[in-house]
């Protein structure tokens, strides 16, 4: 078969020689060059993608350990100013995190019941179009849905308006679409059988979907929400519209600026070199910068934290079925 | 099932007293000195509390922060947030009740003093310049010590009629000096700012016809290097040679900063020679009693002065409805007034403390606030 | 039994609800609820799609009233002689071209990491390395901007000198380069590593899905391993890769932080890559004139917002249309 596709007049010979066996199995020199080249690009490409990925990483890690300690996770930046060397992230965190979590409390639910809305009731026009819009949706700029939480809160409250649920609003917006897409998938991929097992016993609709099907598909839509919550927990402009900067822990999302980590990096940074007395001694002319990477590594180990986790979940809380 | 549910109760479990540990072991006190006030018996001044919200300048914003270290540090039940949103935001926000105080490197105008008398009670503003800064001009020229630059030359190398270093007239005022044949590289602020609007109404005071440009906040040249905010100018100054820029004095760095002109003197910045400027200026007529605004004098000849200077003032109410915000507004900038908080601030920003006369003028300012309708 | 052959049509069609089964009341009703609330949260979000543009509309509306001069009046930064359009057009111009450059930058690097990935690397290494890249994704952008704009950017200079030195001649690399290389070609750049993951990971899912019999049917052709990816894989993945390139695209569109830390902004309709201050984009602008703007300021910033938006919506689009011509592919299957 092979012998009469590339052509060569060896049908003749009965018993292939060394020079036949050659010519079967290899390919004109030209072609071999052009697919020499072409593998060498591709290795290339995947050295030149690992660039920014080792410097990124290189350059946080290198410039950020310095100050990264448990000091530094544990204060906030209350009192401190000019060079001196002391502050921490505390307040950033927590507001991230806070700030984070309510976004999560706003977009899950939505996001879900959208999801659920989509795999388990949504037919004709309306399901066409949340479906496509949510696709659409995903690619909202991030400094957009920060404009829109702002427009919408100004509205009510005034412009001027800074406190965490604004920020919380617009990173929703962003996490929602995540959430119902990656919620969709895993609930698509529960099996009918165990939907129909349940109707045959005359188990309403509803408890079906919450005892069985989301029963099923709960770890793998807890690691879409990790994803989701890493994707926006790293978002710094529209917090940076929203929220506001501020140097003390508030714990308070619904009044009061809140400082969180990526906003932190981006002020410390924008903040520039420390002005020093010749003779002090406890000032640190780049501390901004040095917190600015501390702070940046923080922020990356709590994504991959992030991350991790959610892969964690799929893997040991997921059924074997649907790992 | 059951190996599975209780995984995930652990996992729960877990979660939550991680939680839980995090938000225990943070403290709003990493320098460890308010703590120490707290229990100092004795202390009257301990009784204030309450939060105290001000927005405006970034170029306050450095400052700000040893003001509100060392306010903080006396009234540790007080936490006074300053939100760097820049001049106008701060004004705005001042103006419609958002925040109590506002900072702002230009004074309200009349449309805002208009809208200031709902905003206060009594209708009375305050209006201090409580903190001066000269504006140094950086540039990177690792060969030339010392760089002379009258108005006119400035404003020919930042309007980019003077584009190479060894320009003549660059070479007539600096003749000791070895000027290298490098393009000239002017580095100007990006975003809206008080030191752009000062710098330009320098050139525009003192140049001449070499600056055909107005006094704006907004840089007037474009198509040329720029940064934001004075952290990025400094930084963009520093990556490439040739550059030249303007900047708050207090980041000038390692960088060269050059001398300018005053009368038939060669003057560097220093925070003395600021300060002497704002105290030689008339005060703005037309204003309140207690709305300290001056006019600053950039064309003055007087030596020991630096007229490239930045004036950025503390803005509030002369009177508040709310007893709590006005007594904080009177004590936060009794504190920055003083003579502590002008050294913290001339410590951590490089700033110029401002001159007695001006000092009794302001506490007269702040004497004269009151709280609780 | 009705029932059955019901349900077991695929899970990607809806499932009826009005089954003939027997139902108690009290369960219907709450059956009723839950549907309802579902549906409802699906109609949400095209509500809040749609408020999304309402309410940029509404706060964009004084700025897309008043004229020309009031908003030079009024906002220090509004160009003089100039209207609301003059004003957007050279910052969707530059953000068409930042956006534009990272593509041009990303796409051929991403479709060969997919290939390698798909394709090259050892069976056992091709899922690690897809969780590198997947990495490259979580890096939040405030951190590519701190990366690019300290550490990149001076690294560039000499490549950027060097390129206006032989290539000078093209218009678009005229001298001299900008020192420091504040300049769009370096933003473009710093997006383009942005993307990447993104354009990969689709571009990556499309390739792993090229038909196992094509494939197999080429190299037993003879075809050389190139070759096959040339006959097999790329014609698969075509409209896959254009849709990933939409995608990166929208991404790249609406990217804020690393543009602000890394360019001179100017407004210009520049094609000169290498000058600074001649571009900027339409989010870096927001995040810069945000603070310091007044209402009116403001107003206009949420324009170009809104500007920025109606860009953002018609590529995703126009990407989901090309995607969902392929109905076959789709992450989960």
């Amino acid at each position: 078969m092979a012998t009469a596709l590339t052509g060569a007049p060896t049908g003749a010979a009965p018993d292939p020689s060394a020079d036949t066996r050659a010519m079967l199995a290899g390919t004109d020199r030209h072609r071999r060059v052009t697919d020499r080249v072409m593998t060498g690009m591709v290795v290339l490409a995947f050295l030149i993608a690992l660039v920014p990925l080792v410097s990124v990483s290189w350059t946080v890690v290198s410039n950020g350990i310095e100050r990264f300690s448990p000091y530094f996770l544990s204060v906030s930046m209350r009192g401190v100013f000019g060079g001196m060397d002391a502050g921490g992230i505390y307040h950033a965190i927590m507001g991230t995190l806070l700030i984070t979590a309510v976004a999560a409390l706003i977009s899950v639910p939505i996001g879900l019941l959208a999801a659920i809305y989509l795999v388990e009731y949504g037919r004709g026009a309306l399901a066409r179009w949340v479906t496509f819009f949510v696709d659409v949706m995903t690619g909202i700029p991030s400094i957009v849905a920060g404009l829109f939480a702002y427009a919408l809160f100004a509205v009510v409250f005034g412009p001027g308006v800074r406190f965490g649920v604004v920020g919380s609003v617009a990173l929703s917006v962003l996490m929602i679409p995540v959430v119902v897409r990656s919620c969709e998938e895993m609930l698509r991929l529960v099996p009918n059988e165990l939907r129909e097992a349940a109707y045959a016993l005359g188990v309403p609709k509803w408890l079906v979907i919450i005892k069985v099907v989301l029963r099923t598909a709960i770890a793998g839509i807890g690691t879409g929400i990790m994803l989701a919550v890493a994707r926006v927990i790293g978002e710094t402009a529209p917090l940076l519209i929203t929220v506001g900067v501020i140097d003390s822990i508030n714990f308070n999302v619904f009044e009061g600026r809140m400082m969180t980590l990526p906003v932190y990096v981006y002020r410390q940074y924008s903040q520039g070199l420390a002005p020093c007395a010749a003779d002090a001694t406890d000032c640190i002319t780049t501390i901004n910068y040095d917190r600015a990477w501390a702070a940046a590594l923080t922020l990356i180990l709590i994504v991959m934290l992030l991350n991790l986790i959610g892969r964690l979940i799929s893997r040991f809380f997921a059924p074997p079925t649907l790992r | 099932m059951n190996v599975s549910l209780h995984r995930r109760v652990g996992a729960i479990a877990l979660t939550g007293a991680l939680a839980l540990s995090l938000a225990a072991c943070g403290s709003d006190n990493p320098v460890g000195e308010a703590g120490t006030d707290v229990d100092a018996p004795g202390t009257t001044e301990t009784e204030l509390s309450g939060d105290l919200a001000g927005a405006g300048a970034s170029t306050q914003e450095a400052a700000m922060g040893a003001w509100r270290a060392g306010f903080q540090s006396t009234y540790p039940d007080v936490t006074v947030a300053y939100d760097p949103v820049g001049s106008g935001g701060g004004r705005t926000q001042f103006l419609n009740g958002g925040v109590a105080f506002a900072g702002s490197d230009a004074p309200l105008d009349e449309d805002e003093l208009a809208q200031a008398e709902e905003r206060c009670a009594g209708g009375e503003v305050i209006e201090i310049p409580l903190y001066i800064s000269p504006i140094a001009v950086i540039y990177n020229l690792p060969d030339v010590e010392q760089l002379n630059l009258s108005p006119e030359v400035l404003a020919g190398i930042f309007n980019r009629q003077i584009t190479t270093w060894d320009a003549p007239e660059i070479a007539a005022d600096n003749p000791d000096a070895t000027l290298p044949d490098l393009p000239i590289t002017p580095v100007n602020r990006s975003d809206e700012s008080g030191t752009t609007e000062n710098f330009t109404e320098y050139l525009a005071a003192t140049a001449g016809d070499a600056w055909p440009h107005e006094a704006s906040g907004d840089w007037p040249v474009s198509g040329g290097q720029s940064a934001q905010g004075t952290s990025g100018v400094v930084q963009t100054v520093n990556g490439g040679e040739g550059t030249i820029g303007y900047a708050d004095a207090s980041q000038a760095g390692q960088l060269g900063t050059a001398r300018i002109k005053v009368g038939e003197e060669w003057v560097e910045y220093s925070p003395e020679a600021s300060a002497a400027v704002v105290a030689a200026s008339p005060r703005a007529e037309g204003r309140g009693e207690h709305d300290i605004v001056v006019e600053l004098d950039r064309t003055t000849t007087e030596p020991g002065t630096y007229p490239l200077v930045l004036v950025s003032y503390s803005i509030a109410c002369a009177g508040y409805e709310d007893e709590t915000q006005g007594e904080l507004v009177q004590a936060f900038l009794g504190y920055v007034v003083s003579e502590e908080g002008q050294e913290a601030a001339a410590g951590a920003a490089g700033s110029a403390p401002i001159s007695e006369e001006l000092r009794s003028d302001a506490e007269a300012a702040i004497e004269a606030i009151t709280a609780g309708a | 039994m009705t029932t059955t052959t019901r349900r077991s049509q695929p899970v990607g069609s809806p499932v009826g609800e009005r089954t003939p089964r027997r139902r108690r009341w009290p369960e219907g009703r709450a059956s009723r609820a839950f549907r309802w609330l579902s549906t409802g949260a699906g109609a949400l979000i095209l509500l809040v799609l749609a408020a999304v543009a309402l309410f940029l509309m509404i706060r964009a509306w004084p700025a897309m009233t008043a004229g020309g001069d009031v908003l030079a009046d009024e906002i220090s930064w509004f160009p003089d002689d100039s209207s609301l359009l003059g004003f957007i057009g050279p910052l969707v111009f530059g953000t068409l071209l930042a956006a534009a450059l990272a593509l041009v930058i990303a796409t051929p690097i991403s479709i060969g990491i997919a290939l390698f990935i798909s394709h090259y690397a050892p069976r056992r290494l091709a899922n690690g390395l897809g969780y590198m890249v997947d990495l490259l994704a979580a890096i939040p952008s405030v951190i590519y901007g701190l990366w690019g704009a300290i550490w990149l950017a001076p690294r560039l200079e000499p490549a950027w000198q060097w390129l206006s030195g032989t290539l000078g001649f093209i218009p678009l690399f005229a001298g001299p380069a900008s020192d420091p290389p504040r300049v769009i070609l370096t933003v473009a750049v710093v997006l383009g590593a942005m993307i990447l993951p993104i354009i990969t990971a689709v571009c990556r899912e499309v390739f792993l899905q090229a038909p196992r019999l094509h494939e197999e049917a080429a190299l037993a052709l003879g075809a050389t391993r190139w070759e096959m990816i040339r006959m097999a894989v790329l014609p698969f993945g075509r409209s896959g890769i254009v849709s990933a390139a939409m995608l990166g695209l929208g991404r790249a569109l609406g990217e804020t932080m690393a543009v602000l830390m890394i360019l001179s902004p100017g407004a210009l309709y520049s094609f000169n890559l290498l000058r600074a201050g001649q571009h900027q984009t339409i989010a870096a602008n927001i995040a810069l004139q945000f603070p310091e703007a007044n209402p009116l300021g403001v107003s206009a910033l949420i324009a170009t917002g809104l500007a920025l938006f109606v860009i953002t919506l018609a590529v995703n689009m126009a990407a989901r249309a090309i995607v969902a011509r392929r109905k076959d592919f789709s992450g989960a299957n």
